[in-house]
């Protein structure tokens, strides 16, 4: 009786565990995806590969602006490895600047979001936003092959 | 009896640790007066280039600081053999390479022989720079005098036994080390050439990109196929296969001048800094980089 009930209980908390707490791994590396994506769009048009269009840029931004906003709060302590993900212990070893980095992001994103009407305000505010890219993924993210 | 059979036993020994102590003598590739010879007056402005291509400040960079051109080291590089630590090669006379001669950045870049006549460790990407012409190793040893000395020691590499026998890296560069240089393929275009030199010789992409051996040797049948890194934090990618084989010529020259991939992601960790300097040399190297890069033949990651 006493070990059925300790089963149950090992089981219900693995159960309320899992619903309570879903995978920020899976979830930063869904947003980073995305704006991977939404990166690879402003990129090609920065460079003139993509016809320019404000439409597209305002929700390209809008979707970097999310996942700026939401990622930085997906490296709790206990992700920092499995789910395959790709992230470097540095980013636990220098918190501080990490969340500062990810601030940084939020601010140039939205300076954009702001500033940008045309193509040449496009042009003037997208070198800011793609400069945060590599500053992070040097120090933070392993190398994929 | 006995006697004979201790004494014929010692003359074994010291005649093979003689043996060993001849065979891995540090042999430069120059003397003064070879040097001399070649006639290099030694162009800063070329030299830059070099710099870059070579990506020198990855590693000799000062640490916590962002200029490229600050060139004190002390970054550690972590390896199975345990820790290096590149050293200042700004041209402080007393912390950096300031007292050297051409000829020793020459011999250091091209047979990993210090000045002082001893090996240098392979961390030091010599198996790659000894591909490098004369002409770019004079080049660049103008423009490392230009810059400004900085003041730092290095720590001293912490390495295991037996890796801490300096001596018996003579021995290695016997099995790994041709010290042949690269000749141009006359059947392949100039720009062909062009970028195989700038991969296999100052851009020493072998060096994370190519697995290695037992001894830290590239295998070179695998070259360029990808490669756990050294640190033991993700891999360096297959250039020769996987999505690799998918990525255009103007993909490469992209993601070489500014990172970003094909699929929107933009390079890390290392290639960060690599991106960095190949983005200071004129498209035209990147173009050869990626026409190289394109003409080698397909081949998977080498089994582990």
């Amino acid at each position: 009786m006493k070990r059925s009930l300790a089963v149950i209980l090992a089981l219900a908390c693995g159960v309320t565990a899992v619903l309570a707490d879903t995978d920020p791994i899976a979830e930063r590396r869904a947003l980073m995806k995305h704006d991977g994506e939404a990166a690879k769009t402003l990129f090609g048009m920065a460079k003139g590969k993509i016809p320019f269009d404000l439409a597209t840029v305002k929700e390209s931004l809008k979707t970097l602006d999310e996942g700026a906003t939401k990622s930085a709060a997906l490296f709790p302590d206990n992700s920092k490895t499995g789910g395959g993900t790709a992230a470097l212990p540095a980013i636990w070893e220098n918190k501080a600047d990490f969340d500062a980095r990810f601030a940084q992001f939020v601010k140039d994103v939205q300076a954009a979001q702001a500033g940008i009407t045309d193509e040449a305000t496009f042009k003037q505010f997208a070198p800011a936003v793609f400069k945060n890219c590599g500053g992070c993924h040097e120090l933070y993210k392993a190398k994929s092959g | 009896m006995k006697g004979v059979a201790v004494l014929l036993a010692l003359v074994v020994v010291v005649a093979g640790a003689a043996l060993a102590w001849a065979l891995s003598e540090p042999r430069p590739r120059y003397s003064a007066e070879e040097w001399r010879s070649l006639g290099f007056a030694g162009d800063p402005a070329a030299g830059r280039l070099v710099f870059y291509a070579g990506g020198c400040d990855s590693c000799h960079k000062s640490q916590r600081q962002d200029d490229p051109l600050k060139l004190g080291g002390g970054l550690e590089l972590k390896t199975p053999f345990g820790s290096f630590f590149p050293p200042n090669i700004s041209p402080d006379p007393v912390d950096g390479i300031g007292a050297w001669r051409p000829v020793d950045v020459a011999n250091a870049l091209l047979s990993g022989v210090s000045p002082r006549g001893t090996h240098f460790y392979p961390a030091f990407p010599y198996a790659s720079y000894q591909r490098m012409t004369p002409k770019d190793a004079a080049d660049l040893a103008a423009f490392l005098r230009s810059l400004p000395g900085v003041k730092s020691k290095t720590p001293r590499n912490a390495l295991a036994f037996p890796f801490s026998i300096r001596r018996a890296l003579g021995l290695w560069k016997l099995l790994y080390f041709d010290n042949a240089g690269l000749r141009p393929d006359p059947s392949q275009s100039e720009q062909w050439n062009r970028g195989r030199y700038l991969v296999e010789g100052p851009g020493h992409c072998g060096e994370c990109h190519t697995p290695r051996g037992f001894l830290g040797e590239m295998e070179l049948k695998h070259a360029l196929a990808g490669a756990p890194l050294p640190d033991g934090h993700g891999k360096a990618a297959n250039l020769r296969g996987g999505d690799f084989l998918n990525w255009t010529e103007a993909d490469i020259v992209e993601a070489l001048t500014s990172g970003f991939t094909p699929a929107g992601d933009v390079l890390g960790a290392g290639m960060t800094a690599v991106v960095r300097n190949l983005a200071e040399l004129p498209e035209s190297d990147r173009m050869a980089i990626a026409v190289y890069l394109k003409s080698l033949p397909p081949l998977g990651p080498a089994a582990r």
